[in-house]
């Protein structure tokens, strides 16, 4: 079993960061954010085409980090395949090493850097999810038997404050009932709304890891404000890094404070560092989360 | 009702120059490019004087009833035989199914004037809306009667994504999320706003090219049922 599943599921706070594949063949850059992150984190999220711009597949980066001998969570979204791409390529990250998958829907090719693509969408989220799970349980999607199945551990993101809230609960609560057994949140802001979140996914024995961003700079919050597909940084915390004399220093105290308090409430942190890789130790360290 | 646009003016004068064409029939639709002000009679005697203007001849003109209908169509080619003998281009403002109908009942070259865009709901006179893709597969006994294949820019069955913000979508920021208002009208039905979720779509079942023959198979004109 991947040492990252079984923290998670003995109960142990994990801690998760996030790299993103070059765009392009060489991977050193990629590699030195795994290995900044690698010391802290008990998995790396390997993002898949993020923002529907065009990076190195996930698939293939995964297996980099697998080969780094570093946990990977290999991310999936439905926008670039359809079911038969999707399910041989899961089936593809289960030969090459890869144990853990994140679900995801996909951002839509009109944000991104292809603007004329054609999303696929064949599948969503939910439905991806309960391919993994039909995968783990020894079937692909038209009940056919595997030669060889796969026991991935299968994750699902949420947006914890995102409102309307009952709907939301309703989608978490179908995310867990087609197979998801992990969430990883989008940044989190409002302890409340995580913690009526959290409250969902743990009645349901499922585990839930909260998100936060380096806020580093100004100009970050503008892009995620105006360009990020639902997020949004609250005033007063914009108004902090704005203030700021070292807006960096600033965004990776908030942090820490973040981290600090999901203590608390979640089983674990995922840390979405924006560039500043070399402060994730730091947050994780000074949070008081590992030593 | 099919919704089209006009296609760029310099685009149509390419079109005609490649052709050769100094001569042009031009006809428009009675039925779904009248109703979206692209291919009626005003838009159709528009595209006339706009060409006379510009020193082509226009060697007549027609409206038919509904161009995508092959038998009016070849009465209407029948009517203009004359017109448009003598033009050495059709140009057809209409979706491109009529462009097709055209292009079946006469030997000249024809070419588009429209750009074909969706299957549209008037919502009021110079407002269309899309709402359903045609998919052959219909999900709405289970959506409250909004189509999440048509209605969501994504096109999930299941939903909302990660995307939605305070029930609005993120890709067309606009609108609200499809799958917010598809729950919200559940619930004000006294139905589940969380339930199985919908499978996945059987695209099997939208017909490419798409073909329905209802006709009873032995002649006769007694009443077919739809297959």
């Amino acid at each position: 079993m991947s040492h990252f599943r079984e923290l998670l599921e003995s109960g142990s706070f994990v801690v998760t960061g996030e790299i993103a594949p070059p765009l392009g063949t060489d991977i050193s850059a990629m590699a030195a954010s795994v290995w900044a992150l690698a010391s802290v984190c008990d998995a790396i999220n390997v993002t898949d085409n993020q923002g529907a711009t065009l990076h190195l597949s996930s698939l293939a980066a995964s297996r980099v980090v697998h080969e780094m001998g570093v946990e990977p969570i290999f991310q999936q979204t439905c926008r670039d395949r359809n079911r038969l791409a999707l399910q041989s390529d899961l089936l593809a990250a289960w030969t090459f090493g890869l144990t853990t998958l994140l679900a995801v829907t996909g951002d839509d090719p009109r944000s991104g850097d292809h603007p004329e693509a054609k999303g696929v969408f064949d599948l969503d989220s939910t439905q991806l999810i309960q391919m993994a799970r039909g995968f783990n349980e020894g079937h692909d999607m038209k009940g056919r038997d595997l030669k060889g199945a796969t026991d991935f551990l299968i994750g699902a993101a949420m947006f914890p404050e995102a409102e309307p809230w009952d709907i939301q609960q309703a989608r978490i609560e179908e995310k867990m009932a087609a197979g998801a057994r992990f969430f990883q949140t989008q940044a989190v802001f409002d302890l409340d709304k995580f913690q009526r979140a959290a409250d969902v996914v743990h009645a349901a024995g499922a585990k839930v890891i909260a998100g936060i961003l380096v806020l580093r700079s100004p100009r970050v919050i503008r892009f995620i404000n105006e360009r990020l597909a639902g997020l949004m940084v609250p005033d007063h915390i914009a108004a902090r890094i704005e203030r700021a004399e070292d807006a960096a220093e600033e965004a990776v105290l908030l942090a820490i404070e973040q981290a600090r308090a999901l203590r608390q409430i979640a089983d674990g942190v995922h840390v979405m560092p924006l560039g500043l890789d070399a402060a994730v130790p730091r947050i994780i360290r000074e949070a008081g989360i590992k030593e | 009702m099919i919704i089209t646009r006009p296609r760029e003016w310099g685009r149509i004068r390419r079109q005609l120059a490649d052709l050769g064409a100094t001569r042009v029939f031009i006809t428009g639709c009675g039925e779904c490019a009248t109703v979206a002000h692209t291919g009626g009679e005003p838009e159709v005697l528009a595209a006339k004087e706009r060409l006379e203007e510009e020193g082509l001849t226009v060697t007549g003109w027609s409206v038919g009833d509904v161009t995508c209908h092959a038998g009016g169509q070849r009465l209407e080619a029948r009517k203009h035989a004359c017109e448009i003998e003598s033009a050495d281009a059709v140009l057809v403002l209409a979706c491109g199914a009529g462009v097709q109908t055209v292009a079946d009942t006469t030997t000249k070259p024809v070419t588009p004037g429209l750009e074909s865009v969706f299957l549209g709901n008037v919502v009021r006179n110079g407002v269309f809306e899309e709402r359903c893709q045609m998919c052959g597969d219909c999900v709405l006994d289970r959506t409250a009667g909004i189509c999440p294949v048509t209605t969501c820019p994504k096109g999930l069955l299941n939903g909302p994504c990660g995307g939605m913000w305070n029930g609005m979508c993120e890709v067309v920021a606009d609108r609200e999320c499809t799958h917010v208002l598809i729950r919200r009208r559940l619930a004000e039905q006294g139905r589940a706003i969380k339930a199985e979720p919908l499978p996945p779509k059987d695209y099997s079942k939208k017909l490419k090219p798409g073909r329905v023959d209802i006709r009873p198979k032995h002649g006769g004109r007694k009443a077919g049922g739809a297959s």
